[in-house]
């Protein structure tokens, strides 16, 4: 039983609002866009019965051998089957970013100024990595 | 008696799906060219990777382990995908699991926001180097240091202690101008129970180590969370457990971003193993009240074991 002392903050509740809601859908359309990925409704950029064929490539060979895209390229081919799928992967992955978001007005109505610093990081730094601005090297 | 026979079940058929896979593997390990596949058709692996990763789901609950830490290990060794579309995968599967968890610990006041977002912010900055750092290390050597490391997971799973209070004598400056600190409801002792955090500044280093093993090998990483938000910064274990479940949903966040936008995604593998390791999680938590915690966590050591064995040696070229 929470009393007042050991009830969560405002910010704590507004986090786990958005992310309750956030990750029910973004699971919801995940297994949606599977079920339509399965079923061939939509064509496939890569044929799903070809996919063993490339499944053991590495990352780099696989977008090489099939003319994949990286970074948000995969956005241009939502018709496609297997990328329709990344809807539901980025929702899930984009959640957090949200989350940072909606709290960040609470910290500054709040005056907390090391937690406004920190939150606008967080946010700069999973937007630097969801931005496909970064770039690996080869194997 | 029951119980007893389903922890069977489980064992002998996890053994015998790795068994099986690693016959039928064996004909598309380590291909450097589009490969001819395998006779087994297509549709059987993501099939075998539901009914892998809902038991890997189950046993996960049960040994106090992250689905990711069994699943990038054991999918990785013994199924016939790359190594990078497996810790995409298994960044993605860790991830789900956190999301799922937060809110109902976030609420409840587990999982404390004060003392996850300043490590947080340290943690997922190092797992996007960790992320670039694996994706562009030739993959044997990916594999023997995950290998390595799952084999020194085994060690400190097999060997630290963990304190449900730990003494915070003196909380450190940094802790206390950031008012990481707080106040929750025992249901175990019926009080409520205030805590305080210290060594701050030695835990957010920890956590660069950790953020860039997080992103390198896809493993989430509870397993080096929990010791350090407990054993090192005093945090009350059941905090550390909640707040580190949390705060894994932005580490892994942040490294899945940089497999996704490399290509390092395969929808083939992420959505039944995230769907599997979730539904199996959830028939965990119900046989979690009746399994004895000791004799699973030495189950959940030996599978980490073996599958660290099998990364090792698969990394050096001695089993392929």
């Amino acid at each position: 039983m929470s009393t007042e002392k050991t009830k969560a903050s405002e910010e704590q509740m507004a986090y786990a609002k958005i992310l309750n809601i956030g990750m029910w859908l973004g699971l919801l359309i995940l297994v949606i866009t599977y079920a339509v990925y399965l079923s061939g409704i939509l064509p496939s950029f890569v044929p799903i019965e070809e996919l063993p064929k490339y499944w053991g490539l590495t990352a780099k060979e696989y977008i090489h051998e099939l003319h994949a895209p990286t970074g948000w390229g995969w956005a241009a081919l939502i018709g496609k089957g297997d990328y329709l799928n990344f809807v539901g992967i980025a929702a899930l992955a984009g959640l957090t970013i949200l989350c940072y978001l909606a709290i960040l007005p609470i910290l500054i109505r709040k005056k907390e100024t090391p937690f406004v610093v920190i939150a606008i990081a967080e946010i700069a730094v999973l937007v630097l990595a969801a931005s496909g601005i970064l770039k690996t090297g080869g194997h | 008696m029951k119980l007893k026979t389903l922890l069977a079940v489980i064992f002998i058929s996890i053994i015998s799906l790795i068994a099986v896979n690693v016959f039928a593997s064996a004909e598309t390990a380590e291909p450097l060219a589009p490969v001819a596949a395998s006779q087994v058709a297509w549709w059987v692996w993501p099939l075998a990777l539901f009914i892998v990763t809902f038991i890997l789901g189950i046993l996960a609950v049960l040994g106090g382990v992250g689905g990711g830490v069994l699943f990038v290990p054991i999918v990785g060794g013994f199924f016939p995908f790359n190594l990078d579309f497996v810790r995409g995968a298994g960044l993605l599967v860790a991830l789900a699991g956190a999301l799922a968890a937060g809110p109902g610990l976030l609420r409840r006041n587990l999982a404390s926001l004060r003392l996850a977002l300043p490590v947080a912010v340290i943690a997922s900055a190092a797992a996007i180097g960790g992320a670039m750092i694996g994706l562009a290390l030739p993959q044997n050597t990916v594999q023997t240091l995950l290998g390595a490391t799952i084999l020194m997971i085994v060690v400190i799973m097999a060997t630290a202690k963990k304190s449900d209070f730990p003494q915070v004598p003196k909380p450190d400056a940094l802790s206390q101008s950031l008012g990481i600190m707080g106040i929750y409801r025992e249901e175990s002792l019926g009080k409520d129970v205030e805590w305080n955090v210290h060594r701050t500044p030695q835990g957010l280093l920890l956590f660069i180590v950790i953020g860039i093993m997080a992103g390198m090998f896809g493993l989430g990483a509870g397993w080096a969370n929990v010791p350090v938000l407990n054993l090192l910064m005093g945090a009350p274990l059941k905090i550390s457990i909640a707040t580190s479940k949390f705060l894994l949903s932005i580490t892994d966040t942040s490294a899945a971003w940089v497999y996704l936008n490399q290509g390092a995604v395969l929808p083939i593998i992420v959505v039944p193993s995230v769907v599997g390791i979730m539904l199996g999680s959830m028939v965990g938590v119900k046989i979690l009240a009746k399994a004895k915690p000791k004799a699973i966590k030495w189950m959940v050591i030996g599978l980490l074991l073996f599958a660290g064995l099998r990364a090792l040696l698969k990394g050096l070229g001695i089993w392929k």
